[in-house]
Order: C-alpha cells, then sequence, then structure tokens
C-alpha cells in the first residue's frame, strides 16, 4: 500500500497576510512612496502635529539653556541618587533605537522580507532616538562644553581617557552606533534618493535630492557592489546592536551597588531594548500608516509580527525581573534581599507594581490572535510597553540608588520640573526630526519594495 | 536600449556578452539577480577592503589602550596589571565595527566611482526612468567591437522598445 506523501499530514494552512498587497507594479510603488514627499500639498495635520512636536522640542532647549547658564542643580539629582532622569532617559532612549537596527540588519541576515516596508521608517527612528539618547549624558556631564575630552586626542594636556572604565566603552559604543546607523540608513537611502532626484519637478528638489544621490545610476556593477556593502553592514551591525546595550548594561553591572551588581543585566537589558524598539515602531508605524493610506505597505502582518517580537522579548524581560528577585534570595545577601523588598515595598513601590503591569502582565494578551489583529488596541499596548521600559530603568536606577548599604545615606528622589521639561522636551525633538523624515525622505524603501513586487508577482499573488 | 522587464534586461545582456561586446552596463531600477554576473562582472574587492579595515580598527583600538595605559601614562593601581587587556575589548570590539563599516560605505563608494555628479547617461532624458520601472543596457563606443552600423543592427535584433545614442 503506498504511503501517503508527507504533505498531507499538516492541513493546508489558509495563505498568510501578504507583506505587500497584490496589485502593485515597479512603476506604482515608488510613485506612491515618493509621491508623500514630491507632490505638493503638505496635509494640514501635517502641520498642525508639528507644530506641537517642535514647540515641545523648542521646551527641550529652553531647558539646556537654563541648564548651561545655572547647572546641573536644577534637576531633582543630588547624593546618594546622582544618577536618575539624565541617564533614565539616556537608557531609555537608547534602547528605543535597539529596533532600527534589529530590523534591518538582523532580519534582513534571516531573510525576512516583512521587514522591507517598516525598515527605513525604524532606521529613521533608531538615528533620532541615538540622538536624543547621545544628548543626555552630554548635557549630564556637567560641563558638556569640555565633553570632547572623553574622546583620546592628543592635547597639551596630555590627558587621556580612562579605558578601563565602562563609562569610556559607553562613549565608544554609543558614538560607533551611531556613526554605523547612520550610514546604514544613508546607504540604504541612496536609490531612493535617486529616484527622488528623477521625479522632483522642482528645481530645489532636483538640486537637494541629485546632491545626496551622488550620481547613482542603478548600474549593475553599482548594484552588486552595493549589495554586497548592505549585506556586510548588516552583519557588522547585528553584533554591534547587541554590544551597544551590553556596554550600556555594563556602566551597571561593573558597579558593586545592590541591584545594579548582576550578571544577568546585558542580555536583559538587550532583550529589553529590542522589546521597548519594537514598541516604539508600533506606537509610530500604527498612525503613520493610517495617515497616508499605507496599509498596503505596512500590512496587519507586519504588525502582528512585530506583536510577535514585543511578546518572546517581553517575556526574556520578565524572565530577568525573576531571576533579579530569585537571585537576591538565593545570594543569601542580605544588601540584595533588602534591595528588593524595597522595590516591592518601599517608598517607590507603587512604580514597581506598574512596572510589572505594563511590562508584564498587559503585553500577555499579545497571545491571542485577536489582540494582534486589533490595531488600536496593539496601539495601546504599544505604548504601555514603553511607559513600562521607562520606569523599568526608574526602578533600577533610582530605587537602587536611593537606599544602598549604608542606612545613614539615604535619600529620596524627586524630579523637578527642569527634569520633565528635559525629559518631554526630548520627546519632542524626536518628533520634529521624525515629522521633518516623513516630509522630506522616503518612509518606505522604495527599491526594495520593487523587488518585493517581483516576489509577488512571481507567487502569483 | 531600452527595456520594459528585467527578463528582457536579463537576456539582452547575456546576448549582449556572448557576442563579445566586453564595455556594456546595465541599469535597473532596483538590484536584479544575476545582471552584474550576465554582463561579466563577477568579483568584487569589497570584502577584502572591509576585512582590512576591520583589522585595522581592531589593532589601531587594542594598541591606543595598551600605549596610553602601559607605556605613555603608566598608572599603578594597587599593582594590578597595566596591560589589562579583558578591560581593552570592548572598545577594541567597537572600533573594529567602526572601521570596518567606515571601509564597506567608503569602499563602496569609492570602487562606485560616487559621487560622480555628471554623467553623459543624464542627456538621455528617457533615462531618468531608470530609477523608476524601466531597464537600460548600454553599449560603449569605446568597446573594441563597436561598429556604428553593425552594433545598430545588433541592438535592434535584441527587440528593446527604445535605442537612444548618448552624447557625450
Amino acid at each position: 500500500m503506498p504511503e501517503k506523501p508527507p504533505e498531507s499530514k499538516f492541513a493546508p494552512s489558509p495563505p498568510p497576510v501578504p507583506v505587500l498587497e497584490p496589485g502593485h507594479t515597479f512603476a506604482s510603488v515608488g510613485d506612491k512612496i515618493s509621491s508623500i514627499v514630491l507632490t505638493g500639498r503638505t496635509p494640514t495635520g501635517w502641520f498642525v502635529g508639528f507644530a506641537i512636536v517642535s514647540l515641545l522640542a523648542l521646551m527641550l532647549f529652553y531647558a539646556l539653556a537654563v541648564l548651561f547658564t545655572t547647572g546641573i542643580g536644577i534637576w531633582g539629582n543630588n547624593i546618594p541618587v546622582a544618577w536618575a532622569f539624565d541617564i533614565i532617559n539616556f537608557v531609555w532612549w537608547i534602547g528605543i533605537g535597539h529596533a532600527g537596527t534589529l530590523i534591518s540588519a538582523i532580519l534582513l541576515l534571516l531573510r525576512q522580507q516583512w521587514r522591507t516596508s517598516i525598515n527605513r521608517f525604524a532606521e529613521a527612528m533608531t538615528l533620532f532616538a541615538v540622538a536624543c539618547a547621545g544628548l543626555y549624558p552630554l548635557i549630564h556631564v556637567g560641563r558638556p562644553w569640555v565633553a570632547y575630552w572623553l574622546l583620546p586626542y592628543p592635547n597639551t594636556m596630555s590627558l587621556l581617557p580612562q579605558f578601563r572604565s565602562p563609562l569610556m566603552w559607553d562613549v565608544f559604543a554609543v558614538s560607533t552606533y551611531a556613526t554605523v546607523s547612520l550610514m546604514f540608513w544613508f546607504v540604504g537611502l541612496i536609490p531612493d534618493l535617486a529616484t527622488l532626484r528623477d521625479r522632483a519637478a522642482s528645481k530645489v528638489g532636483r538640486i537637494i535630492y541629485g546632491f545626496l544621490a551622488m550620481g547613482w545610476r542603478g548600474s549593475a556593477r553599482h548594484w552588486h557592489r552595493y549589495e554586497v556593502c548592505y549585506l556586510l553592514l548588516a552583519g557588522l551591525a547585528t553584533p554591534l546592536v547587541v554590544s551597544v546595550h551590553t556596554v550600556v548594561s555594563f556602566d551597571f553591572a561593573v558597579s558593586l551597588l545592590p541591584g545594579w551588581n548582576a550578571t544577568i543585566f546585558p542580555p536583559y537589558f538587550v532583550a529589553g531594548a529590542i522589546y521597548s524598539g519594537f514598541a516604539m515602531v508600533m506606537t509610530l508605524a500604527i498612525p503613520i500608516r493610517k495617515f497616508y493610506g499605507l496599509e498596503d505597505f505596512i500590512t496587519t502582518r507586519h504588525l502582528d509580527n512585530m506583536a510577535k517580537v514585543m511578546l518572546a522579548t517581553g517575556l526574556i524581560v520578565a524572565y530577568g525581573y525573576m531571576m533579579e528577585t530569585f537571585m537576591a534570595w538565593y545570594s543569601g545577601s542580605p544588601a540584595e534581599w533588602f534591595m528588593i523588598m524595597n522595590r516591592m515595598t518601599g517608598p517607590y513601590a507603587p512604580f514597581y507594581w506598574l512596572l510589572i503591569a505594563c511590562n508584564v502582565v498587559i503585553p500577555q494578551l499579545l497571545w491571542l490572535g485577536k489582540v494582534r489583529a486589533n490595531v488600536l488596541l496593539l496601539w495601546v499596548i504599544s505604548l504601555v510597553v514603553n511607559v513600562g521600559m521607562w520606569l523599568e530603568r526608574f526602578i533600577i536606577i533610582v530605587v537602587s540608588l536611593h537606599r544602598d548599604y549604608l542606612p545613614s545615606s539615604w535619600g529620596m528622589y524627586r524630579p523637578t520640573i527642569y527634569d520633565w521639561a528635559t525629559y518631554i522636551g526630548s520627546i519632542g525633538l524626536f518628533l520634529t526630526l521624525l515629522f521633518l523624515f516623513i516630509r522630506f525622505l522616503p518612509l518606505i524603501s522604495i527599491f526594495e519594495m520593487r523587488a518585493l513586487v517581483k516576489e509577488t508577482e512571481k507567487r502569483g499573488g | 536600449m531600452e527595456f520594459h522587464a528585467p527578463e528582457e534586461l536579463l537576456a539582452a545582456s547575456r546576448r549582449t556578452y556572448a557576442e563579445g561586446y566586453r564595455r556594456i552596463d546595465a541599469f535597473a531600477p532596483y538590484p536584479v539577480e544575476g545582471l552584474a554576473e550576465a554582463i561579466g562582472f563577477h568579483h568584487t574587492r569589497l570584502p577584502l577592503i572591509v576585512l582590512a579595515g576591520g583589522i585595522l580598527g581592531c589593532v589601531g583600538g587594542f594598541a591606543l589602550q595598551y600605549w596610553s595605559s602601559s607605556i605613555y601614562y603608566p598608572l599603578n593601581v594597587g599593582g594590578r596589571p597595566l596591560n589589562s587587556w579583558p578591560s581593552f575589548i570592548p572598545i577594541t570590539f567597537e572600533m573594529t565595527v567602526l572601521v570596518a563599516a567606515l571601509a564597506a560605505v567608503l569602499g563602496m563608494l569609492a570602487l562606485n566611482g560616487l559621487p560622480m555628479p555628471y554623467h553623459p547617461l543624464f542627456n538621455v532624458d528617457r533615462f531618468a526612468l531608470a530609477s523608476r520601472d524601466r531597464f537600460y543596457l548600454v553599449i560603449e563606443a569605446t568597446d573594441p567591437l563597436f561598429d556604428r552600423e553593425k552594433t545598430r543592427r545588433f541592438v535592434e535584433g535584441l527587440a528593446p522598445h527604445g535605442v537612444y545614442e548618448v552624447d557625450h
């Protein structure tokens, strides 16, 4: 008796929602995406949004002006809580900045085609998030006008930085990450800039896009080298993206403070970074696809996949919280155990429980396919995760610092109006840059979408 | 020569190459698989450049830290070794990635001869469509086999949607 063919063991699964809705041609994807940038009228909504976010960015500049003229005494941090909003926000932003390179590089290497329509925009988000992140250590040093002393350069003071310090590692990791992300993003943009150059109706547009496209012609030789370069960059960016948050976690893990000195920090920080990064991509992608009618390109399949990545990384983060607590008990160290008890029942306990709700409990809804298909609910969950990840850094930094080994040096931390103004202002700066990006550059990679058109045709989709 | 589909361009490129033309180039709005091979371009030196960049960054990064803490300004902290190499690894790694990535991007641009604001091809108005949905194949007049009449006859045999002469 002939055996059944092995395929029949599996019930034919319903065809998944495509990553690109069918019916698009080479011309239509390019025209649709570049029309956002090129065709005459900017929607009124853009101006309204831009007005609001640029006002917030102005608030940041005001807060910075006061900071530079007065000093960091305007902030709430003081001994024992010497690191507060500045470092919380630094870690929060740099974490958000991880999704872009992850989507672009790691998913490229894993040949996940669904990355194509979100990578450009996620990379831009990464850049702006890293820019906001980089701001904080600079203003935190107290005398930002001499922040360049952090770099090793020949100088008359015969001064070189202490390379053994994790803070120096941070300088190198973050600046390398910013540079590589910028290059990755720009290299991805070159062919699309050439498309914009050739499609721009105004002379100014042609000159500016032409200048940036550097004379890209789409030669087969150029494409070949281009693809090799892009792949190598992805290969380089992959370990880099993991290393950056690892180094950020070393800032804490290498110290002796209970709540910081833990070996679980590097993987747990990296997972948290990806978690918050995907949450931010989702927070931004959902309104943008709605507003610009890009549902054909950013389909529910993308949102579903991102939700799954969030769920997975969220579980790793939850494991991190669990292990922190377990190790505090298992180590038998009274200081460690006190730290955990202080988190759960101390003066900042409500924030801890809010963190657990935001990062561990609520995201479990993502197990349900119905929730992942509900765009509005996904958006709300992504906001909740953003809040949760900010709280996580608050708990790690402030709550660990405020009560350490020596009860006589305990204290409380309260943010001042300038702390808030700087924080909210940096969100304003981030969104301002994002608004400008959406207005002036193609927010979806056009040439990669063309390749996807070809694939979609082949599949008869 | 203008084509409307990547397959047409690919076939035409292969035939042109088989005919013996070597100074040819193909243009497409997105990377078409196998196109570079079809016009006889197989290997690029780019990976070697990136490797060299990576090695330079790695050695340079470590050397900087070793030199500054062991030779230039040795600081004895409780008898700990001056060359505390484990704590030099993160920066060495970051420098490796940084220099390799710079080599990749700058190397790609340099090998491609970019930035190049002017190119004779831009004189053909329809070439602007090369960044939209059209595919082009170019035979340079400097090709040893190039002969205005013969090449024209050959090109027309490839059934393109349009043939243009490039002024330069």
